[in-house]
């Protein structure tokens, strides 16, 4: 029936208006939003979850945390499609500013890096000081180690540890990497019995379920510091300016370091990450 | 073309149809009567198909013209509004997944037509056709018959003022086939629907049609009466596919038992089979049937039918000869060339023509309501 | 590829998942599963709001797609099947090929279409739902497109001509051969839906995986499981599976209406 016919042509029509509104809401919204690149780690940790809340409703600026790995954040950066980063990979980040991408790199905020194994420690090397010894320990044993695998940042760190301890495991058979996120390589390591390099705060966020012990602690190759950059604007026009300079500066500011301090102290007994911001990086 | 002096419901002119750079099909004049019924036979490839869905502007002629009731077809228009008027039924039922009553209803619902009338239209169509027990059922679980009748049906509710059918009965089993053609023939006499099939079945087309058109490669050879194109075949071909049957009309002044005598242009003749007084019926003599005599007597011979008679022509056809006479109304008689010898037959001759009343094929046809012309 | 491991006293066997390059962990972990199970229970009776605005999300996103794709894929479908153009059979080994494309691949390209500085970067629709819709529109619409082009030409070719005959405008003849058609297309659409309300590789990568704004139920299950958190992880995916149930149910009642005896 010519009656129907119509009806669909309307159908068409309404839907294709519907999306084209859509968009353009969006496209409003957009004005108000702030691209950060972050890592998982990062978000994993559940510290955006209680700090953008309140960054959003003091600035009324929309956050979209994209949390993928270190390098794909800076890459990001460098093709101007993210406005601030939160990342915590040094090395990579000096270059990062050097090379023109970024402007007014600040310290955050670190938390550490922990080498955890097996009940049994096959290894032996609970209690050593050097992260670089107990990478050794752990190739002499063979015991199985598992690696991110990924470029993530702590995948960055533990590759400095073993070139540190003079060792290139990538062809050993007691190396795997996984290629998955922090929390599935602990699990991956707690089930086959493994060792393995991983932040404090996913660990003690599974600590539960995992039965893994903190083998070693405390050396300085093990710190993990973060830094907030601004997309430099000069290279990518495109970049949210005022708003990027709004969220670093959030991120420094008083208010919000305080809560960095307190953040996990309920539910794990200690805090997850400690606040930085003015110090100096060679400081810590 | 003799036509019955009706004025013509639709027109042809100058049809040409290209397909893959060749014509397939090249109709320079074609008079439709209204209310007439013709058909169209002619071997596979001959050009029916494509003659049907041209006349209904299915498929697009690369020249010519189409007018329906004097005006032209061929603006998107006025092809649509024709179609509107005319209706197709094919050799499949080409039903739709749907109950019998929906398919009949849909040609009604397409032209936008109101539930009430089209349910008073469908349910009339249904008993016409004899398939009002079937309406609530799914059409994928019909007979070939049912469903065949459901596609008549369905072009009938819209009630045509032309009805195109190609090959309509070619797949069904005689018995349906044989019950469908009788309602159909009822169907049409009543209705007065001018009526175009096409169709490879030479009995069909005479006992359903006014005219017959014969067509091979693309062309109508002849047209005209069935007994016209039977008895005086234009060519080679058109007799060879007609059969060379011998047709005569005539009318049943006399009954006996189970035979009957019809007069055919004044003579008697007598044949086997069913026949009311007064009724017209067609009379096929198969050629091999008929006998030639030089003697004029009935003497030693079962035959009824002896007439004398005139050879007109002989036509040698290979294994035997074809010898036409008249005899006050044309016969057809084949000989071998035995027999031709023997009798001295040849062109002018005076001979007897006699023939069984058994081998008389006898074609009754159904009268029209109020006959617009004589037929032959 | 398979790896096995003890875990208590359980083995587990890994299957390395080619799409998205995890190793998926299945089989003899009876224990986490029923916690999973539990899990997708409570956050469902509770209506806990993050899991209903996932769940809403996923349902929204992948329907809006499906439909444009229906849209798209049946006007199309039916186009191509009915006319002949040359090349057109070339145009339909794409459309074939086209419905296996990885949603991965499809994610990609999107984004790099839709990034700032991209050809399309000036809509700033990158990381939103729309975006997501965009993705799963081109994985879905090439599906309905295929079966529909399949279904069409199946019917039987002089039908077209019948329905011409008995008076219908072009528009109207369409409307019949898709009635006619309605088994294979609302198969299409279920093809479609299912397609993407399961597809996680383009829904990040265009999405961004937003907690509150272009997180649906794919993206989170993968971010739980990476976090470690196989109970929610596993009760998402039930609640996942129970949606694509659900909605071909439905679908599946309309196609398998009560037909007449």
């Amino acid at each position: 029936m010519d009656r129907k016919i119509g009806m669909r042509i309307i159908l068409y029509g309404i839907v294709t208006l519907f999306l084209f509104i859509y968009g353009m809401v969006l496209a409003q919204a957009q004005q108000k939003t702030v691209i950060l690149a972050t890592t998982t780690s990062t978000q994993d940790s559940g510290l955006l979850d209680v700090l953008l809340p309140v960054f959003e409703k003091k600035t009324g600026y929309f956050v979209k945390t994209i949390a993928v790995g270190s390098g794909q954040a800076m890459a990001m950066g460098q093709k101007g499609e993210a406005d601030v980063l939160l990342v915590h990979s040094p090395a990579a980040e000096k270059k990062f500013v050097a090379e023109g991408y970024g402007v007014n790199r600040r310290l955050v905020m670190h938390n550490d890096f922990i080498i955890v194994g097996p009940l049994g420690d096959p290894a032996k090397m609970k209690g050593l000081k050097s992260s670089a010894e107990s990478f050794k320990k752990i190739a002499s044993a063979q015991a199985l180690f598992l690696s991110r695998g990924d470029n993530s940042g702590t995948h960055a760190k533990e590759k400095d540890i073993w070139k540190a301890a003079g060792i290139n495991p990538e062809k050993e058979k007691w190396y795997q990497q996984t290629g998955l996120g922090m929390g599935q390589t602990l699990s991956v390591a707690a089930e086959k019995k493994g060792y393995t390099l991983a932040d404090r705060g996913t660990y003690l966020a599974l600590k539960k379920s995992l039965g893994l012990d903190i083998l070693v602690e405390g050396d300085a190759i093990l710190l993990n510091i973060y830094h907030v950059i601004e997309v430099n604007p000069a290279k990518w026009p495109k970049v949210n300016v005022p708003g990027a300079k709004a969220f670093a500066d959030f991120m420094v500011s008083k208010e919000t370091q305080e809560i960095i301090k307190t953040f996990g102290v309920d539910k794990f007994g200690s805090p997850l990450f400690f606040p930085d911001a003015g110090k100096k990086e060679e400081e810590l | 073309m003799s036509l019955n002096d009706s004025k013509p419901i639709l027109e042809a002119q100058n049809i040409e149809v290209e397909r893959g750079g060749a014509i397939i099909l090249s109709v320079p004049s074609l008079l439709i009567g209204e209310g007439e019924i013709l058909s169209l036979i002619g071997p596979n490839g001959a050009g029916k198909t494509t003659l049907l869905q041209t006349l209904s502007y299915l498929l697009k002629p690369v020249q010519g013209e189409i007018f329906f009731k004097n005006e032209k077809v061929n603006s998107k228009p006025s092809v649509f509004e024709y179609r509107r008027k005319i209706a197709m039924v094919f050799q499949e039922p080409l039903l739709f997944d749907t109950t019998v009553f929906g398919n009949v209803a849909s040609g009604l619902k397409i032209r936008g037509m109101n539930r009430m009338e089209i349910r008073n239209r469908v349910v009339e169509q249904l008993d016409r056709l004899g398939i009002g027990h079937l309406s609530g059922r799914s059409a994928k679980t019909l007979s070939g018959g049912e469903a065949q009748r459901t596609s008549l049906a369905r072009a009938f509710a819209i009630q045509p003022e032309v009805l195109l059918l190609d090959e309509p009965f070619a797949s069904l089993d005689p018995p349906s086939r044989e019950s469908l053609i009788e309602d159909l023939e009822s169907i049409l006499r009543q209705t007065r629907t001018t009526t175009i099939f096409a169709t490879h079945d030479r009995l069909e087309a005479l006992r359903l049609s006014d005219r017959i058109a014969v067509m091979n490669e693309g062309r109508i050879l002849q047209i005209g009466s069935p007994e016209e194109v039977m008895n005086h075949p234009v060519n080679e071909f058109v007799a060879s596919f007609v059969g060379v049957e011998t047709i005569l009309s005539g009318r049943v002044i006399k009954k006996n038992g189970g035979a009957f005598v019809a007069s055919v242009s004044g003579q008697e003749i007598e044949a086997v089979g069913e026949g009311h007084l007064g009724e017209t019926v067609l009379l096929c003599i198969r050629p091999e049937n008929v006998t030639l005599s030089t003697r004029p007597s009935q003497e030693g011979t079962s035959a009824r039918n002896v007439f004398p008679g005139r050879i007109e022509k002989i036509v040698s056809l290979g294994l035997y000869q074809k010898v036409q006479l008249n005899c006050g109304f044309p016969l057809v008689a084949y000989v071998t060339h035995h027999s031709l010898e023997n009798l001295s037959l040849q062109a002018g001759r005076e001979v007897a023509a006699s023939f069984k009343a058994t081998a008389i094929h006898v074609v009754r046809r159904k009268e029209k309501g109020a006959q617009k012309g004589e037929m032959g | 590829m398979f790896r096995s491991l003890e875990f208590g006293n359980c083995l587990l066997f890994g299957i390395w998942d080619l799409e998205f390059g995890y190793w998926n962990f299945v089989g003899g972990q009876m224990d986490l599963i029923f916690e999973g199970i539990k899990k997708a229970f409570y956050l469902l009776i509770t209506f806990d709001p993050e899991v209903m605005g996932i769940t809403l999300l996923s349902l929204e996103v992948s329907g809006i797609a499906t439909l444009i794709s229906l849209l798209i894929g049946v006007s199309v479908g039916v186009a191509i099947a009915l006319s002949g153009f040359p090349g057109r059979r070339l145009v339909i080994s794409l459309i074939n090929t086209g419905m296996g494309l990885p949603p991965v691949v499809v994610g990609l390209f999107v984004t790099i279409f839709l990034w700032r500085n991209g050809p399309l970067g000036f809509f700033e629709i990158l990381y939103t739902p729309t975006a997501m819709i965009i993705a799963q529109t081109v994985i879905a619409a090439p599906i309905v497109m295929g079966i529909t082009l399949a279904a069409i030409q199946q019917l039987p070719p002089k039908l077209r001509l019948q329905i011409l005959a008995l008076g219908a405008t072009r528009l109207q003849m369409v409307w019949i051969l898709i009635k006619e058609a309605r088994l294979p297309l609302l198969a299409a659409v279920m093809a479609g839906f299912g397609g993407v309300i399961s597809e996680v590789g383009a829904s990040i990568m265009v999405g961004g995986n937003i907690k509150g704004y272009s997180r649906v139920l794919t993206t989170a299950t993968v971010m739980e499981t990476s976090r470690g958190n196989f109970d929610i992880a596993i009760a998402l995916g039930i609640i996942l599976l129970l949606l694509a149930y659900l909605i071909n149910l439905i679908l599946t009642q309309i196609q398998q209406r009560e037909r007449p005896k």
